[in-house]
């Protein structure tokens, strides 16, 4: 295993990745900016290295100060973490290069299920449905708009550069495709360097779910059943849970197995998470692979029992999948809230500031991810996600009261959070049915 | 068809104005037209040379890092030089690598304490990724305090010298 790595991300995934480190006897190098250097999980890592000032590009995603202090601080892995450069496959690159063991997939994989576009190729080999599109990308706008018609409106628009959300428009007819290809391709190009973008059908009403799986070097894949991620605001996810209330065990191991299929496919190693776009009637559409660890890992975490981000390390460290899939168990339902620095009340504005009172919850099936305390200031150079609250019961009605409960107790002062926002939610009637899609909260909240 | 190509064109144009001038938010309006661009963090460029992005500051020259070539390159220090409360001055080190006090090993130290140094004075090395960066000091004056070793690693913001002004 290996003796020492380096953690090329910040905040809660960090303080994850140390603890997860130091469980498996490895010690953990954490990097920060100037805006982090008082962060107390920098206490906690073996050593600590400034690598710049608070601006991103100067620090987290300055590939050369990052691959120095992994150089002076002599370790043999670099965690990612997710965002950053989690899926940067220049970075993945380098590090093979440098000899520095890159904790993720290999560069190959990367880039196959990174681009968006090709990462549809992929799934149609796996002879997993897609959501009907272009075959690739399209740059002629006047080809874009026959296939528009093709497919049928509406019709998204991504970027192939794209994902997690971002990079998206959509056009209901032509008029607005015409305003929006242009424009997509002009933002695509600003935000990810790369103007390609390819059209999907938009699914009316869709369901968001995902299906966690790791790979080993061998080829053995396993999955961790699925999370359902349908609780969004402009494409962000809000809430998570697992299972996905809807799904009987016969469409769960369906959708696992397509995962499955993919991820073979595309020859991949360590996790991953396949998502899925489910329409009105249970049909399952393909729709992105991300190549990283999930924010919302801890809900397969506490449904299956396992640790993730150990896995990440065991794989990376050429450590085979001993266990059958069989073997994998879901318990219970487990829930997650992202807690934000935003102010609900104000249309979601920044809510940053110096964090004077502290108050996490406790108590039976409570658990939380955070890398913030009494004293923090939450600044502006950041996502603002200060915190997870993940609840873990033995029924949904049961996971629902406790995690109300939990934000209900929990005090971050002065500034604005979205728990009273997550409240609302889990109030709804709809929710606690869980009949929900996508459009829920811009249209509930 | 021909307002959406030159629109686009437009779009282009502006977006390589953005980047070559670093800007991150352009809003331009034409009486009831109106355009917003805002770029998001500058990400490395994906795929292709395997070399590492350089990273240009002010007062920096770019720094190709090109692993197994050591190269002498020209660095500056960074923008956040701080006086302390005696009136020093302190060189700050611009990036994460190891801290070199000569040119080569068997050479002398660029400057000793006492040492007087011009302002562009190359003051010590830092080398980062087989890169030898050369570390200048902006001012003039007297090495008043050397607050690391040869051989030592060093981290963004790094205190290594206190020069007393001129």
């Amino acid at each position: 295993m290996f003796s020492r790595i380096l953690i090329a991300n910040r905040g809660e995934i960090a303080l994850r990745i140390i603890r997860a480190c130091h469980e498996l006897g490895i010690e953990a190098v954490a990097v920060y900016s100037e805006a982090d250097k008082d962060a107390p999980y920098l206490q906690l890592a073996d050593e600590a290295i400034c690598i710049g000032p608070a601006d991103s590009a100067e620090s987290y995603l300055n590939i050369p100060r990052i691959i120095s202090a992994a150089e002076i601080a002599d370790v043999e892995a670099i965690h990612p973490g997710y965002g950053f450069l989690a899926e940067n496959i220049n970075f993945a690159q380098i590090c093979r290069d440098c000899g520095i063991v890159f904790i993720g997939p290999p560069v190959e994989a990367m880039r196959l299920l990174g681009d968006k576009a090709q990462a549809r190729q992929v799934a149609r080999k796996a002879k997993v449905r897609v959501v009907p599109g272009s075959d690739g990308t399209v740059e002629d706008e006047s080809e874009a708009l026959k296939l528009a018609n093709e497919i049928g409106y509406p019709v998204m628009i991504k970027a192939a550069a794209g994902g997690g959300g971002r990079g998206m428009r959509m056009a209901h007819n032509d008029i607005s495709f015409r305003s929006a290809f242009g424009a997509a391709q002009a933002e695509a190009e600003v935000a990810f360097a790369d103007a390609r973008v390819y059209l999907e059908k938009s699914i009316v009403e869709p369901r968001h779910v995902e299906v966690q799986v790791i790979a080993d070097k061998d080829g053995n894949a396993l999955h961790f059943y699925e999370r359902d991620c349908t609780i969004q605001r402009r494409h962000q996810k809000m809430i998570e849970e697992s299972p996905c209330p809807i799904l009987d065990e016969r469409d769960r191991e369906h959708l696992a197995e397509a995962a499955l299929r993919i991820i073979k496919e595309a020859k991949y190693v360590n996790a991953a998470t396949v998502e899925f776009i489910l329409d009105r009637d249970k049909k399952f559409y393909f729709i992105e692979a991300n190549t990283r660890i999930q924010v919302e890992h801890p809900v397969t975490e506490m449904v299956t029992g396992h640790d993730l981000i150990k896995w990440q390390l065991k794989i990376a460290d050429g450590q085979k999948i001993k266990f059958s899939q069989r073997s994998i168990k879901h318990t219970g339902v487990a829930i997650e809230c992202r807690i934000n620095a935003e102010d609900p009340a104000n249309n979601f504005v920044s809510s940053p500031g110096t964090i004077t009172r502290y108050i996490p919850p406790g108590g039976p099936g409570v658990r939380v991810d955070t890398h913030i305390s009494e004293g923090w200031t939450v600044s502006t150079s950041y996502d603002s996600m200060i915190c997870k609250l993940i609840v873990h019961q033995r029924t949904r009605t049961e996971a629902i009261a406790t995690m109300k409960r939990a934000l209900r107790e929990f005090v971050i002062e002065p500034i604005k959070t979205t728990i009273p926002a997550c409240l609302d939610i889990l109030s709804h009637n709809l929710f606690i049915k869980s009949e929900i899609d996508t459009g829920f909260v811009e249209r509930n909240l | 068809m021909a307002q959406k190509d030159s629109d686009l064109q437009q779009i282009k144009e502006l977006i390589e104005i953005m980047k070559d001038n670093g800007l991150v938010e352009v809003e331009i309006k034409h009486g009831d037209d109106k355009i917003f661009l805002k770029r998001s963090q500058p990400q490395p460029a994906l795929g292709g040379a395997v070399t590492a992005a350089p990273v240009i500051e002010p007062g920096i020259s770019a720094v190709p890092a090109r692993p197994n070539e050591t190269q002498a390159s020209a660095a500056g220090v960074p923008p956040s030089d701080t006086h302390t409360q005696e009136g020093l001055v302190e060189v700050k080190s611009p990036l994460v690598g190891t801290f070199y006090a000569t040119p080569s090993p068997d050479s002398e130290t660029y400057v000793e304490v006492g040492s007087h140094v011009d302002a562009q004075a190359v003051v010590c090395i830092v080398e980062a990724m087989k890169v030898m960066n050369e570390i200048k000091t902006e001012i003039s004056g007297t090495i008043a305090d050397i607050l690391v070793t040869n051989g030592q690693a060093v981290e963004y913001g790094q205190v290594l010298f206190r020069i007393r002004p001129d």
